[in-house]
């Protein structure tokens, strides 16, 4: 074998392996590929069966004018062909353009940017603090990590409803509000403060995962390095401007980019939280799934455009993104 | 030095990493401003673990309040805490059915899902082959999908197959989120196997499929089991799909299950509570049974994309 990708040192290289020699290349060419096709073969058919193709009827659907009305179903005995019809690209024209599209679509829009923006943010920072503070030399901090990763050792469904009995109206935030004399906002009605409510809960949620992540970046940064800091006279704030940010630079921006993906599709805070009873404070994700699941008659069409919408915002989002972090220099595998 | 000191000073300190600590590096003196630091260390971490801590064991404490409205007066629940609320929920409610389901669908998409991203994880990681790139970007890509692009084309096409209101559906359904972010995950893992396993494998003989199978599987339980669990967590708190997809209340998985106190029931939240408190407490004993390769598996699978 001449494949010696050494990436695991952490040396950084380009990602591909140093070429062997023409002849050798195609000798092994074959053999090798055949067993990687192998391999991944399992993946390609599972996601071309389970993603692909409901991607491509997905996409279908957002031509037409399908709802729970129209689609083929079963009453019983009794069997409904599919009535509905091509409509071409009327849904997107409808969702961008069409009559009060602003409080459809652009509100929801500005929001699920703002609530993603906001969380990472706070995930990301929390998440670091928290990260140095542990990776010191601290008595009984493996007890401090072992309390601090509870919000993500629990399920989410089972912490929302907890923080969701806390927030009711006379929960026991409000009462302890009440109790140092501080206004006792509306939790679960009013639209501030069901923002509010979200982004809180899912910083609390979400904290966990960047904590241990970032943590592990750091136990891999090379002590001598903040050692040769030392000794060349930089200061706390110097070594972890020039030794710890760098150093955490591809976990970072790994962390940060699945950040960005799961919040922004975030589903099950906002779902829990709020169900059906607050409008306003849904993202785009929890909006198309009201629209195709939560209304009579369900409108599948348009909540399945509304979903090629969001994935088509993430594409070119993470596009830029890798093109971004790439510019200098191409470290990331993808 | 500064003698003004962010309590993020001593985070500079060189960490003796287990395996990779070269020897006791020299140590600052621990004088004053150390004491500080740690001081101020600790009262953070203190106080951040309250809060970490607190929703739930508040959540516990509700639970042992008879009344649905004890949560509107928490004062009383001391004179009569009871562990009546978890009586009524095992005995009355669907809760083994609910747990029946949610362990059949989670262990079903852990099991299915490891397996296929484990041979995944390793051909993206050893070998270099036309259209890696591709499928790295097409993995990442699965990983970002809206559950609302998929939520309706599945619907419709599980409902073509009968396969609604079934545990195949839902676990299917689930490999198709778990199975791109374990295989990434499972990559990084087996690049931080030396790739000289590998070659005295070959050179001992064996086809590339004995090596993955009697050599790297074996060295690469901790990335496994933190693709395992990745995928049973997944599936276990999964909501927007188990909502959707599951219409027979004795196929309810726990996450549909909680939902059902609410509507039905006449908003039981000691009922509620109490089922939360009992699903939590064997899924977060599991985490913390694995949470040791967590970060191992984690940290590979980041820092290596």
């Amino acid at each position: 074998m001449t494949v010696a990708i050494d990436r695991a040192t952490g040396k950084r290289r380009g990602d591909r392996a140093p070429r062997p020699g023409l002849g050798r290349r195609v000798r092994n060419g074959y053999q090798r590929h055949w067993y990687a096709y192998a391999m991944i073969a399992p993946v390609v058919v599972v996601l071309g069966v389970l993603v692909l193709y409901p991607l491509v009827y997905g996409l279908y659907l957002t031509l037409t004018d399908a709802n729970s009305l129209n689609t083929a179903r079963t009453i019983g005995v009794n069997h409904i062909d599919a009535t509905y019809k091509f409509i071409g690209l009327d849904n997107y024209q409808d969702i961008l353009f069409g009559p009060t599209a602003y409080d459809r679509f652009w509100s929801h829009f500005i929001w699920t940017i703002a609530w993603t923006a906001l969380c990472v943010a706070l995930h990301y920072c929390i998440g670091l603090g928290l990260a140095l503070l542990l990776n010191q030399k601290l008595r009984g901090r493996t007890v401090y990590r072992l309390i601090l990763i509870l919000p993500w050792a629990v399920p989410t469904f089972v912490t929302v409803f907890g923080w969701r009995f806390m927030l009711a109206d006379g929960g026991v935030i409000n009462s302890a509000l009440d109790a140092l004399h501080l206004p006792a906002p509306l939790w679960l009605e009013d639209t501030f403060w069901q923002r509010f409510a979200a982004i809180m809960v899912n910083t609390w949620c979400g904290v966990p995962f960047m904590m241990v992540s970032l943590l592990g970046g750091l136990q891999s940064i090379d002590a001598s390095l903040y050692e040769a800091a030392e000794m060349d006279g930089a200061n706390a704030w110097q070594r972890f401007r020039y030794v710890t940010l760098p150093g955490l630079r591809s976990v970072s921006s790994t962390v940060v980019l699945l950040g960005i993906i799961w919040t922004f599709n975030q589903f099950a805070v906002i779902f829990l939280l709020f169900g059906n009873t607050a409008p306003d404070a849904q993202i785009l994700v929890t909006w198309a799934y009201y629209l195709g699941f939560g209304q009579q008659p369900r409108d599948f069409a348009q909540s399945a455009a509304y979903g090629i919408l969001l994935l088509a915002v993430l594409i070119v989002f993470t596009s830029f993104y890798r093109r971004w972090l790439n510019r200098d220099e191409q470290q990331l595998a993808i | 030095m500064s003698t003004t000191t962010p309590p993020e000073t001593a985070a500079g300190e060189p960490v003796a990493k287990v395996l990779a600590a070269p020897g006791p590096g020299p140590r600052r003196p621990h004088g004053r401003r150390g004491l500080l630091t740690s001081l101020a260390s600790h009262g953070i971490l203190t106080v951040a673990s309250l809060i970490a801590l607190f929703p739930i064991a508040w959540l516990v404490f509700l639970s042992l309040g008879p009344d649905k409205d004890d949560y509107l007066h928490p004062g009383d629940i001391w004179h009569k805490m009871t562990f009546s609320n978890y009586a009524f929920v095992l005995e009355h409610t669907g809760f083994f059915g609910w747990l029946k389901s949610s362990l059949i669908v989670s262990l079903g998409t852990t099991v299915i899902g490891v397996l296929v991203a484990a041979t995944t994880g390793y051909a993206v990681s050893r070998m270099r082959f036309p259209g890696y790139k591709k499928l790295m970007w097409a993995l990442l890509v699965t990983q970002m999908f809206p559950i609302a692009v998929l939520i309706v084309p599945m619907y419709q096409i599980l409902s073509d197959l009968q396969l609604i209101d079934s545990y195949l559906g839902l676990i299917l359904v689930y490999c198709s989120t778990a199975v791109p972010y374990s295989a990434w995950l499972l990559k990084g893992y087996f690049d931080t196997i030396p790739f000289e396993i590998d070659e005295a494998g070959r050179v001992d003989g064996l086809t590339p499929f004995g090596t993955f199978f009697r050599l790297i599987l074996p060295l690469a339980k901790p990335g496994l089991a933190v693709a395992a669990f990745y995928n049973f967590i997944t599936a276990f708190g999964e909501v927007a799909f188990a909502s959707t997809f599951m219409l027979d209340d004795s196929k309810y998985t726990f996450a549909v299950g909680l939902q059902s106190f609410v509507s039905e029931h006449d908003a039981q939240r000691n009922l509620m509570a109490a089922t939360a408190v009992l699903v939590a407490i064997p899924v977060s004993a599991f985490f913390y049974l694995v949470q040791k390769n967590l970060v191992t598996g984690l940290t590979a699978g980041g820092t290596k994309g």
